[in-house]
């Protein structure tokens, strides 16, 4: 885990004691609503439906108990007892007064957490693989290469009014479990012919109104030109980014207008101008910030044995826990997504009982994914077990990850101002009607995504099967897309026809399944099929 | 009917303009005519209410009921967390709502 230095506290300091003012001068009158605004804003400070939300940042998803628990003492203390998780890795809490908002933050300072980065057109909090430092299949932890992103981008002047928000996700393994091309920039840490670690470069993704899939920009920047390489992606972009109109001001629609290789040639020549401030940092700065990352003490010699005897628990491992890089241990998910919950919603006491297995099973350290669940890194199998009870205990065992009712849902209509349909209750219905779990599994790796409006915080584009709540004259609708990806294999789901409402989604749902179960091949995913098959045979059993 | 909605500035819950003053619950929301958006300005340079806006409502023996889907969930809450709704005890508090 990385530790704040003297710097990181001073500024998070400092940056508390301003809003504290700000938000003073609000409450007397000295500053208007549409003064205080973007400055609250700047301190992830949102006013929703019902009160203000105030999201907190978890750089690359990653924290530990001490910061998991505070999470738990600001729900319980300022907050209904509960918070969201978000797919920014991040987490809302809904119900924030306006007067608490200063004491709220320096609570969190007091554990190394903020809200910095999680609002306004700046380059926002770092995203990264959830299973950074434990996965078996990643070439180096990409988490110092987030944390020194997370450096460069923390009030970068230059990129404080960028034309809009911008996001990085960071990943270091050929399997993408970040949406790592539907970023502004994502990046793989990769390993060249020689030997060395350097960045593969893809710019220009994202959802949202016009999604995209990010092109491949640059092959491998090596780390010596990393930060420089970045600086002159930002700049290009910070340039010719259009600022006259919102929905065209995403990187992606300028690479989409400039075309990738004319971006890329506009970046090369920057580069060399950058190149010459010598921002880039010393390999030994690197070394500082990949020290706090250093993998756990071990045990070594443990035994990969796990006694599958109680049939629950066989299932659960079969479906929630991961293979490890150290041999004797695994990665643990914990759903978020029980059979008519809320995805993504946690309570006080979910979050202490996490931050409690955390510090007892797995070396202190929790990561929130983007799929709103959240994972204990470093179990050991001889553990898995009391793990796997006290998580069912609490509710959260449910053993459904990646599987349809481990869905991805935004907040929508029940929570967010700009939401035109809920999408929770759509969640909510589709998790009962595939309650039972032996369905579930039948029907394999399912991922279903539904957002509240285009905006696509609930990446509907990237869901096997996605789903957008748009407002039909007032009425709640729901448009249906297929072939959706976000992971390795990514693509854009393409929306099958006319909407439905709340009931007829579920039902079209369910057909679409039943189509997949008739004419799957062997090993194919729903989407495999999909792809193979085409929209024609879904449109008929859906509209037929 | 006409009435007007916002947010308490310290709070940040739903108000709604009673005629006085500003309630929690719609039942007072009192209809507004043609002065929703001179009293959304007095009231916010008062700073009693937050980002005040005028919205269309029926008016029903139960109370205004507005008539975009969002203000009726902002006049009792999340539909997804009933316990949380200004009157949890009440099973069928949300049937107007959806
Ligand atoms: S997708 Fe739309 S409704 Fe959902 S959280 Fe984002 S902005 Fe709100």
């Amino acid at each position: 885990m990385y530790k704040y230095d003297e710097y990181d506290h001073s500024i998070v300091a400092a940056r508390i004691d301003e809003f504290r003012d700000q938000v003073r001068r609000r409450l007397e009158g000295h500053m208007t609503e549409d003064q205080f605004k973007p400055l609250r804003l700047m301190n992830g400070l949102y006013l929703q439906l019902h009160a203000y939300m105030l999201r907190v940042a978890v750089p690359y998803g990653t924290m530990d108990s001490r910061q998991m628990r505070m999470l738990g003492r600001i729900a319980r203390k300022y907050d209904r007892g509960y918070g969201h998780f978000t797919t920014r890795q991040n987490i809302q809490f809904n119900w924030i007064k306006l007067a608490d908002t200063p004491e709220i933050l320096e609570e969190l300072a007091t554990v190394e957490m903020h809200a910095i980065q999680t609002s306004g057109n700046c380059i926002r909090n770092i995203s990264s693989d959830q299973f950074a430092g434990a996965a078996a299949d990643e070439v180096t932890d990409p988490r110092p290469w987030a944390e020194l992103l997370r450096q460069w981008s923390t009030f970068h002047p230059e990129f404080t009014y960028l034309p809009r928000k911008f996001k990085i996700a960071v990943i270091a393994s050929d399997t993408d479990r970040a949406a790592m091309r539907l970023h502004d920039i994502g990046i793989q840490i990769v390993k060249n012919d020689a030997g060395e670690l350097g960045g593969r470069i893809y710019v220009g993704g994202g959802m949202g109104r016009t999604p995209m899939i990010a092109p491949l920009i640059k092959d491998f920047v090596p780390f010596a030109d990393f930060i420089s390489y970045l600086e002159a992606c930002l700049r290009v972009y910070n340039r010719y980014g259009r600022r006259d109109n919102i929905y065209k001001a995403r990187i992606k629609i300028l690479i989409h207008e400039l075309g990738a290789d004319k971006y890329r040639e506009e970046v090369e020549a920057e580069f060399q101008a950058v190149k010459q401030l010598g921002i880039d940092p010393p390999q030994a700065e690197f070394d500082r910030i990949a020290a706090h990352f250093a993998p756990p003490a071990f045990e070594t010699g443990l035994s990969d044995a796990i006694d599958r005897s109680d049939p629950n628990f066989a299932a659960w491992v079969d479906q929630n826990v991961s293979a490890h890089k150290a041999a004797g241990y695994a990665v643990v998910t914990v759903s978020l997504k029980p059979t008519g919950g809320i995805p993504g919603d946690a309570s006080a006491d979910q979050i202490d009982i996490m931050a409690d297995l955390a510090e007892r099973f797995s070396f202190n350290e929790l990561r929130v994914t983007h799929a709103q669940n959240i994972v204990l890194p470093h179990v050991a199998k001889h553990d898995l077990f009391r793990v796997y009870q006290m998580l069912a205990h609490a509710g959260l065992a449910e053993a459904n990850l990646d599987l349809i009712s481990d869905i991805i849902a935004c907040p929508g209509l029940d929570y967010c101002s700009l939401a035109n349909a809920r999408s929770i209750p759509v969640a909510q219905k589709i998790a009962q009607r595939f309650a039972d779990l032996d369905r579930q599994r039948e029907l394999g790796e399912l991922k279903l995504k539904i957002s509240g409006c285009i905006n696509a915080c609930g990446h509907h584009h990237a869901g096997h099967i996605g789903i957008l709540g748009v407002d039909r004259k007032g009425t709640e609708n729901f448009q249906l897309l297929f072939g959706g990806s976000g992971a390795e294999d990514v693509s854009l789901g393409k929306i099958t026809g006319p909407g439905f409402s709340e009931d007829g989604i579920v039902d079209a749902i369910e057909k679409a399944t039943n189509v997949y179960l008739a004419q799957r091949d062997r090993g194919e995913r729903f989407v495999d099929t999909y792809r193979r098959i085409g929209m024609e045979p879904f449109k008929e059993a859906i509209y037929g | 009917m006409k009435i007007l909605t916002g947010n308490d500035l310290v709070t940040g819950d739903v108000t709604w303009w009673t005629g006085e003053g500003w309630s929690r619950h719609i039942e007072d929301a009192k209809d507004v005519g043609d002065q929703g958006d001179i009293l959304a300005q007095v009231e916010e340079a008062a700073r009693r209410v937050n980002t005040p806006y005028v919205i269309d409502a029926e008016a029903t023996p139960e109370g205004p009921r507005p008539a975009h889907i969002k203000d009726r969930i902002r006049a009792l809450g999340p539909t997804v967390r009933p316990d949380l709704t200004l009157k949890p005890a009440d099973p069928n508090a949300g049937s107007w709502v959806i």
